[in-house]
């Protein structure tokens, strides 16, 4: 197998008329990207791992002391960090339900023939090419209760989006279901699109109704390109951090990585912030493996 | 219980007309066979029928019924698609339910069917399996079955065994055969094999350039093809076509194709029907199918000298291609009968197999010897 995927330099190329072999070149190709991920990746991570086992704090020159488990155990005993995930929590069912119900939404309407599909299609995936922080910011100017173009549109007077601590997370997942559901529905009609038409018909010719073809039919077929959507959405809400901090301030929209931000870089609690990464981690990855199992479970088919 | 009747179906794609002019009527219980080249309209007007396709002009009528403008689901008819089109998702015996439970049919009733089903296409078996884990053959049998089941008021076939390798469609083609006489169903069934065709129809229709060519029993297509289209669509070898001329030598009927020195000798009778059609002598083509030309070793009376020029075996008989002049007459013989090509051999035609044609219109001047 593994000779069998590296198939030998051509010899006419330009790389083997100066003497390069197939080895040389990959190597050439491999080294920098395995140095820098050794640097910025794993380095980190393993170094962060011993320090979720201190009580390092990165802006005092006291030397590191090794407290094992103290870091993880108090964490695991906040009743403030849990809160936090509570939030983190209630932000990605609210935040990805909506942007899988729109983008699948969206992209059943796209599917189809309609004039200028193409350009409808670019121009709906825009959001998603913008920076967070711009869309942030916008999305304040938006919300603005006195003068935003929200409130004027949907005529809510001064309605409170950000500074009502009841509204706040949803607004923030607001901003994200509109940043995001492009990217649903990119994925979504990618699936829609590969669901053989003929099914469609003899669907129809089995007297099959519209909502039973949708459950029965393409549902179904397009679940496993759609769970991909999820379980990417779903990591990136649980890790979200850019949107929440530029929108709002308020501590019903303190989600995890904000709590995390605080902790390493207001209380420079490094050691303490350390072990709350890693709890995090762990958990996105434990999240991410019961939908691989679905997926998988899906894909069988 | 199902008659269908198309009358004057039109159908344009953009500015092609793939179907001209259609009509035709289906009777009850009937294995109706559309046949034709891939092109000649004979699967859209299926899925015309099916619900699948408009139609621009025309009606057509299920029990007296017009439906053009049902949709398939109100049609009551099933379709097996040459793709199979099985739900790739679902197992055969969801894929068998699927109809059943889609009009909401209670669980006892769908067990039922679907087993009784799968009993009968002799599938029980696989009923767990996804269809990624079947033959061709049984796939087919799945999506026969999914058509069956509900016992609609006619089977729609497109190509259903096109896909299969050759051994595998000859069992198929005797499965569907052995269906159609258990179950009964009034059946139309496109192909583009003649040999399908030939074997399963009650009645082929045989459809050329979106126009009708033909209707008839598989026999009175292939002994009397309407004209030079069917004639030759029509058999395996093709039939023979070649332009000729009628004369009278010393009292009897001579039919000499282009070409060749000499003519072949015909009942009298000939002289009288070709009379009979005025002018048709100019452009006359005559048919004969290679069954129809007869091969001796010795001279006889009536037989012209030819050359072999190519030997086909073909296990059961040969195909022997025999130089007359300057054309080419393939003839059926016992096998082995020519033993090698050069052999110079003797051939006539039968005149009771002759098919006389006119060439401007392709059409048979329906002279019967």
């Amino acid at each position: 197998m593994a000779t069998a995927v590296m198939t030998t330099l051509d010899q006419r190329t330009r790389a083997a008329s100066r003497g390069m072999s197939d080895i040389s070149i990959r190597n050439l190709f491999i080294i920098p990207t395995i140095l820098f991920l050794i640097v910025f990746n794993i380095f980190p991570l393993l170094y962060s791992l011993y320090y979720s086992f201190t009580d390092f704090r990165a802006s005092t020159n006291a030397p590191a002391n090794f407290v094992g488990l103290q870091n993880y155990r108090e964490l695991l005993n906040d009743p403030f960090i849990w809160s936090n995930f509570a939030i983190t929590a209630q932000y990605v069912i609210v935040s990805v339900t909506g942007q899988v119900l729109v983008g699948f939404g969206v992209a059943m309407l796209l599917n189809r023939d309609i004039p200028f599909k193409g350009l409808i299609t670019t121009l709906l995936l825009l959001p998603m090419m913008l920076s967070m922080a711009v869309v942030g910011l916008f999305w304040k100017l938006l919300y603005d209760p006195s003068w935003g173009v929200i409130n004027y549109a949907l005529g809510l007077g001064n309605f409170e989006w950000l500074a009502n601590p009841k509204m706040a997370l949803y607004a923030v997942a607001i901003t994200d279901i509109w940043m995001w559901s492009p990217f649903v529905m990119l994925l979504s009609l990618a699936g829609l699109s590969a669901v053989p038409k003929h099914l469609y018909e003899a669907a129809a010719i089995d007297r099959a109704g519209s909502f039973y073809t949708f459950f029965r039919i393409t549902l179904p077929l397009v679940a496993p390109i759609l769970m991909i959507a999820i379980i990417f959405r779903t990591m990136e809400a649980f890790k979200t951090f850019d949107l929440a901090y530029i929108l709002t301030s308020q501590p019903t929209t303190e989600v995890i990585s904000i709590r995390l931000y605080k902790m390493a870089f207001q209380e420079w609690q490094t050691g303490r912030s350390c072990a709350l990464a890693y709890i995090v981690l762990i958990m996105v990855i434990a999240i991410t493996n019961i939908y691989v199992k679905y997926l998988n479970k899906v894909k069988e088919r | 219980m199902t008659q269908i009747e198309l009358r004057g179906i039109q159908k344009f794609f953009g500015a092609v007309q793939v179907i001209k002019d259609l009509n035709l009527k289906i009777e009850d219980n009937e294995f109706i066979v559309l046949l034709g080249q891939s092109g000649c309209g004979k699967t859209t007007t299926l899925r015309a029928i099916a619900g699948l396709e408009t139609i621009d002009e025309g009606d057509i009528l299920i029990d007296g019924q017009a439906v053009q403008h049902l949709k398939c689901s109100d049609r009551d008819i099933a379709m097996v698609f040459q793709s199979f089109s099985l739900y790739p998702h679902m197992t055969v015996y969801e894929n068998i339910a699927f109809p059943l439970r889609a009009t909401r049919m209670s669980r006892s009733e769908v067990d039922k069917a679907v087993r009784g089903i799968a009993g009968v296409l002799r599938i029980t078996d696989l009923l767990n399996r996804r269809p990624s884990a079947l033959s061709g053959g049984d796939m087919q049998r799945v999506a026969i079955g999914r058509a069956l089941v509900r016992r609609p008021k006619a089977m729609l076939m497109d190509e259903p065994i096109g896909a299969l390798d050759a051994k595998l469609r000859e069992e198929m083609r005797a499965e569907i055969k052995r269906l159609h006489l258990e179950q009964g169903s009034t059946t139309i069934y496109v192909t583009h094999d003649q040999v399908e065709a030939m074997s399963l129809a009650d009645r082929i229709v045989i459809m050329h350039e979106g126009i009708l060519q033909q209707v008839g029993s598989p026999s009175e297509v292939y002994s009397y093809p309407a004209n030079l289209f069917v004639a030759q669509f029509v058999g395996s070898p093709v039939m023979n076509i070649a332009k000729a001329q009628v004369s009278e030598e010393a009292g009897s009927a001579r039919v000499t194709v282009d070409g060749a020195e000499k003519g072949f000798a015909f009942p009298n009778e000939l002289l009288g029907k070709i009379d009979r059609l005025k002018g048709a002598n100019g452009s006359l083509a005559l048919g004969i199918r290679p069954e129809g030309v007869m091969v001796e070793h010795q001279a006889r009376e009536g037989f012209l000298p030819v050359e072999a020029q190519i030997i086909e075996p073909l296990g059961s008989y040969d195909i022997v291609d025999l130089k007359l002049g300057s054309q080419m007459l393939r003839a059926r013989t016992r096998s082995g009968f020519v033993a090698s090509a050069g052999d110079k051999v003797f051939a006539r035609i039968d005149p009771t197999q002759a098919h006389f044609f006119d060439t401007k219109s392709g059409n048979s001047l329906g002279v019967r010897l």
